[in-house]
Order: structure tokens, then sequence, then C-alpha cells
């Protein structure tokens, strides 16, 4: 009890002082490491504020207009369109636009639960798919052909390939998780084979595979536009995922949705479709968004196979004599890029995960 | 069912569970063997069209290419397997030492976010936010670039004549092991084992009579004043030669090339975000009945780390962890992004592509791929069986 009387009363933290003593200088030790801390962080923003804003150049027509010891953004603005469409002809970029915003019109009803007529909206979703293929490719309403699909470039790309990769694999996903639950033996072990496979290589193999022996395995004589082989490689990459997703979703049922569907008299494909999966699916978006981020970030490995998305194209930029040697400029913008993308979907997954995870908790 | 009079049919048996199962599953494995029967009737004809003789002769052929860095001799008269060893030799290398790397910085990452200083939590969620969204393709070039611009090797930055850095890569002394070095190894090894039998010796002594009995110094001498007094006794039987500054390039001394450096730091750091995720939340998964039940029973902060709460974490962390690993292993292969030449880049690439083996390049590639990976998760699922919680 002495003890107890001898010691000091807690550090009031209503003022800023009783706060910083309380978090940032509490003992020596974290009073050490809150200095080193500022000063390590004071000396980046420095170096960084200095080279990307203060002595950074944002217009300009060549390499000459920017000044030499900062960064060079007027490079990036002046091949801004690259970014966004690469090679896609300028006259048809309408078309793009068109498909990126029907994109929005058909991510609303799957994000925003209380959207008036969402059962409408749904359905242009389910044919958006097909809205894509027309606008961007062409040779329907009297559209364009677009003459060479390695046009297709940039964050455009990015989207085309990730979209069509998440799209087409949860219905993949969804039959092979099911398979590897299955009671057959030859259906589960296929299934695991098939998953393990895929998730024991490195994407990039696989794109290796689709850029060099694909043909090989079809009739002589067939051709196969290379963005469509990319597309079905990757797909195929994310179904291997969202296969173990989808399983994770399905050991989280409990047993008495199962007995209770049969005790109502549901056959195998009632309970799956009425019961089963609806909840499966719910508890698994934020997995699923999970996969969508990872997906996307390794959409930038197209470039090794020779696809112009905007890593692709900050390299052949890279490689223009106007604007050479300024791979740090583009590099940093794609990162920048690719992280507001990554980390708004990031924190949308963590949104979503602590929303359903109140829900479930008894 | 009896209640129903039998009735011998074709929808007796169409209905029969067990005779569905088997039929749908001689429909999928015929559906799969034939797709396999189609797809390499195609691979042979069209194979035998480009004029390509399969099978492996060509791992004996002479590759004709150089490899920037090899760790067992090799050169362009080399054969095409020797090259494919190479490369596997490197990818290796980079897991191990991207693997070391990412476990020590995710760690300390890791622990600094649940840590009670404010600032240090929040850098270090701004480091894992940050370098975990951020496609890993793009941060190994940045680095790649950031490296670039470092001087040319004539103007190196000189580490007080030790280490030199510059834009072809840093180079570091030369250690060379001389004769009765392994003596010194020796008495290392023999240093761990006293360590062993002393930690042993007070857990008995600790069972029986249930006072600490603390060998720490005896252990700290063991492992280190042992050795380097077997080391001195022997006359110093390790060679180092410093890197020399000759007109265009270094003399003596190892130089750890740019692409090496740079596929290294941005694998370490992209992966040290994951586990830096995982460890603090094995760690928040221990629950706080545990640390107040440990401090009420009158155990240290450092023992209630080290018994209680670590052990415990662990158990939450390894599985994560190794799939962070696979990953990383799996993730090398983009070295062929800045020219490092891993497995992926010389079999899979230039060897692939000189030959146009591209059937039995790509069939070992990704068996070396999967053998790796279903080797750890073989092990981790016999890990997991013996960590499970044993439950009444």
């Amino acid at each position: 009890m002495s003890d107890q009387a001898k010691m000091l009363p807690p550090v009031d933290e209503s003022t800023l002082w009783g706060w910083m003593r309380k978090n940032l200088f509490y003992s020596w030790f974290s009073g050490i490491s809150t200095f080193v801390l500022l000063w390590i962080i004071f000396e980046l923003l420095y170096v960084f504020v200095e080279w990307g804003l203060l002595n950074a150049t944002f217009e300009g027509a060549d390499r000459t207009a920017c000044s030499p010891d900062g960064a060079c953004w007027a490079f990036i603005s002046s091949r801004w369109p690259q970014f966004l469409y690469g090679l896609y002809p300028v006259e048809m970029r309408w078309r793009a636009d068109v498909a990126f915003l029907l994109l929005v019109l058909a991510l609303l009803p799957v994000f925003w639960e209380g959207m008036p007529k969402r059962r409408w909206f749904f359905v242009h979703t389910c044919v958006y798919p097909f809205e894509v293929y027309i606008l961007v490719w062409g040779g329907w309403f009297g559209l364009e052909v677009l003459d060479d699909t390695r046009r297709v470039g940039g964050f455009m790309l990015t989207l085309i390939v990730g979209l069509t990769g998440i799209a087409l694999s949860l219905p993949i996903g969804i039959v092979l998780a099911l398979g590897r639950r299955s009671e057959m033996a030859a259906i589960s072990s296929l299934c695991v084979m098939f998953i393990e496979f895929i998730r024991g290589v490195p994407l990039i193999t696989l794109l290796f595979i689709a850029s060099t022996m694909l043909n090989y395995f079809l009739p002589p004589g067939t051709t196969f536009d290379l963005l469509v082989r990319v597309l079905i490689m990757v797909t195929l990459f994310a179904s291997g995922y969202m296969a173990e997703v989808i399983r994770g979703g399905l050991q989280a049922i409990p047993r008495g949705q199962w007995e209770g569907a049969a005790s109502l008299g549901l056959g195998y494909g009632k309970t799956m479709g009425f019961i089963i999966l609806p909840q499966v699916l719910k508890i698994s978006i934020p997995g699923i968004v999970n996969i969508f981020i990872s997906l996307f970030k390794d959409t930038t490995l197209v470039v090794i196979i020779g696809l112009l998305d905007p890593l692709g194209i900050g390299k052949s930029a890279v490689a223009d004599i106007a604007w050479k040697g300024l791979s740090r400029e583009v590099y940093v913008f794609l990162a920048f890029m690719f992280f507001v993308f990554c980390f708004v979907m990031s924190r949308y997954s963590q949104h979503l995960e602590r929303r359903l995870d109140t829900q479930h908790r008894d | 069912m009896s209640e129903f009079p039998k009735r011998a049919g074709i929808s007796d048996i169409l209905y029969d569970e067990k005779f569905r199962a088997w039929v749908i599953q001689f429909v999928v494995i015929m559906g799969t063997v034939g797709l396999f029967a189609w797809m390499t009737s195609n691979a042979i004809e069209n194979l035998a069209e480009l004029g390509i003789t399969q099978g492996f002769g060509f791992l004996d052929r002479t590759s004709f290419y150089d490899i920037n860095q090899a760790l067992i001799e090799y050169s362009s008269t080399s054969t095409h397997g020797r090259a494919a060893l190479v490369g596997l030799l490197n990818t290796l290398l980079m897991a191990c030492a991207g693997i070391v790397a990412a476990t020590l910085l995710g760690f300390f990452v890791g622990v600094a976010r649940l840590s009670s200083n404010w600032l240090l939590s929040k850098v270090a969620s701004f480091y894992v936010e940050t370098l975990r969204n951020i496609p890993l393709l793009i941060q190994i070039v940045l680095w790649q670039s950031v490296i670039l611009t470092l001087p040319s090797v004539k103007n190196s930055i000189d580490f007080g004549g030790i280490v030199y850095l510059s834009n072809r890569g840093t180079v570091i002394p030369e250690i060379e092991a001389g004769e009765g070095f392994v003596w010194v190894l020796l008495s290392f090894f023999v240093g761990i084992c006293v360590c062993v039998y002393n930690m042993r010796r007070s857990k008995k002594h600790q069972l029986e009579t249930g006072e600490v009995r603390s060998y720490f110094w005896v252990n700290v001498a063991s492992v280190t004043l042992f050795p380097l007094g077997v080391y001195f006794l022997l006359g110093s039987p390790l060679d180092y030669t410093l890197p020399e500054l000759s007109r265009f390039n270094f003399k003596g001394g190892v130089t750890i090339r740019t692409e090496f450096v740079s596929l290294w730091l941005a694998l370490s750091i992209y992966t040290s975000s994951f586990i830096a995720e995982n460890v603090r939340g094995g760690i928040l998964a221990i629950s706080k009945g545990q640390t107040e039940a440990s401090l009420a029973l009158g155990l240290t902060r450092g023992q209630l780390m080290r018994l209680v709460i670590i052990p415990q974490a662990m158990r939450v962390v390894i599985t994560p962890l190794t799939s962070q690993y696979l990953n990383l292993t799996k993730n090398s292969s983009l070295a062929i992004a800045v020219g490092y030449m891993d497995l992926t880049a010389t079999l899979g690439g230039i060897t692939l592509n000189q030959t146009g083996q591209a059937m039995e390049c790509m069939f070992l590639l990704l068996l070396f791929y999967l053998s790796i990976s279903l080797t750890v998760s073989l092990l981790m699922n016999w890990f997991n069986v013996k960590m499970a919680l044993v439950e009444r």
C-alpha cells in the first residue's frame, strides 16, 4: 500500500503537452526514437518535396525545358493520353470513355446497397462485358473494328485485364470450390490438382505459356490474339485463388444451414443456389476484393511479354530521345497511381470486413 | 423409403445417387483425358511441322550465352543444363536473402505498429499501407532506377576503403577461409552444444527445486569467447582482400551487382509489409487475459513475451508467414525485369528462345516451382497438425 501511496498521479492527457508526454516521450528510449523518427521523416520529406515539387517542372515540350535538379513532370503530362489509352486510335478514344462511364454505372449496384431500382441496374451489370466488347473492339452497330489488339494499352488495359479476370474467375472459382468439397473422389482430386498447380507457379510462367506455347496445343494453323491468350491465362490464374476464397466462405457456413435445407426437402442444386451460395458470396466479398487488388497489381507483369500496360508505356517513353533518362519520374508517377487505386480498394475491403464481422459475432 | 412400393425401372437407376456419382465421374475423367489427348496430338503435329526435336537432349548442348552472376563455374561454352543450374542457384540465393531480410524487417515493423509510441506506430502503418499497395514490378524498376543514379565506378562512394557503392553494384571485401578455419567453426558448434546442455540442466533444476539458475553469461562466453580463442590460437586463419579501385573496375573484393540489389531490396521490402501485418495479427490474436494472468502469476515482462505471448503468436503467424515465403520465392521470377539471371531468365528465357524447346523448358520450370510449393505446403500441414491446440 505504501508503494501505491507514493505513486505519481496519472499524466493529464487533455493538454497537448500531456498527450505528448503520454504518447511520445513516456520513457528515455521512446523519446530518443521519437526524435530519430522526426529527423528521418524531415530528411525524406525535404528531399522529396525539393525534387518532386519545388525544383520540378510541370510543363514543357521536351527534356531541355526541365530543370536538371528537379523532377520533370512535363514529360508525364505530355504522355498522359498514352498512359490512359495506350496506342488506341485517337478518333476511337470516345468509345473507351463511354465504356468507362458504363463501368461506373455497372459497379454502382454492386457497392451501393440502398440503390433505387438496384435490380434493374444489376441487369445492366450482367450485360456490361458484352458492351465493353462491342465498344472496345467494334465491328457491330457500324463501329469501326480495331485493327490490332496490341493498341489497347495503358490503364485501359489494366482495367480490362483486371476486370475480365475477376468477373470470369468468379463462376469458375465457385465451380472449383464446390468440386474440391465434392464427395466424388475423381472430381475433388481434379479440382485440387488444378488449384494447387495454379497457386504453386508464378504468374509470369503462365504468361510465358500464353505467349509462347498456347498455340501449340490448338489445331495447326489456329492463330489466337495475344491479348485473348493473356486474358485466358489471367482468368485461370485468378480462379485458382478465387476457389480458395470461396472454399473459405463455404467452410464458414454453419452445418445447420445444410440440415435446414435438407429437412425442407431441397436438393443439391436448390440448397446451393438459394441457401448456401448467397451467404457464401456475401461473406467472401472482402476476399474477392483482395484478389482483385492483387490481380490489379499483377497486371503490370504483362509488360514482360510485350503488352503496353502503363509500365510498358512508361518503359517505351523513357527510351524516347527527347525525354531520355527520366525513368524515376515515370516509375514514381506509376507507383502513385497504382497506390491510389489499390489503397482505396483495400480500405473498402477492410471496411466491409469490419461490417460483416460485427454482424456475425454472437 | 420402404413404405413405397418398389418399382424396378430406369428411373430407379437414374435417381440412384451412387450410380449418378459414378456416371458423372466417368464423364469428367473421360472429358479431361480426351482434352489432354487432343492437346497432345495437336502439340506433336505442330512441333513436327516446326521441325523441333523433342526430348531433353538440348540440356547437353553448348549454351553460347553468358550469365553475369554465377555461384558455380560457368562460361558461354558450358551446357544449357549447367546454365539452368546456375539460374536455379540464383533463384534459391535470392529467395534465401529475401526471406531473411523480409522476416527481420517484417517483424520489426509489425511490432512497431503496436508500439505505444504514437509516432512510431503511425510511421509503421504508413510503411505497410504504402508498400503493399504498389505493384512489386514497379518497386523493382524504381529501385533499379534509384541505384543507377549513384556515381559511376570511378567516383564510387567509399566507406573507409572497405565497401564501395557505385551504379554498377556494391563491392565488399572478399573473405577466404584458410587452413584450420574448420576448427573455429567446430568450436562454435561445440559452444552451441554447451548452451543447449546448460538450458536443459537449468530447466531440470527448476523443475526439481523451483529455483531459477541462470547460465546466461556462461552461454554467451561459450559461443563467443571460446571460438574467438581458438581462432587466435590457430593464428587467425581468415584471409580477406580489400577491393582496390583500378582504372575501370575493382581489383579484388566481391561485387554484389545492381540487378541483385534492386531485386533483393524490392522483394524484401514488399514482402516485409505483408509479414508485418501477419505478425501484428498474430500478437493481437492473443487475448489480453493471457497477459493479465501471467503478470498476476508474477512473470516479468520478458518472461511474459518469451513464455506466453510468442509461443502462442507463432502458432497463428507460422502459416501465413510460410505462404509469404512462397510468394517471395515465386515473385523472385520477376528478376527477368531487371536482368538478374534466375531460373526463369535462363531456362525459361534465353535457353527457351535459343533452342525453341518451349515444352521441355516450361515443363522443367513449372516442375521446379511446383515442387518447392508442394513440399513446403506438405511440411506446413504436418507442422500445423503438430502445433494444433489440443482441446478437450
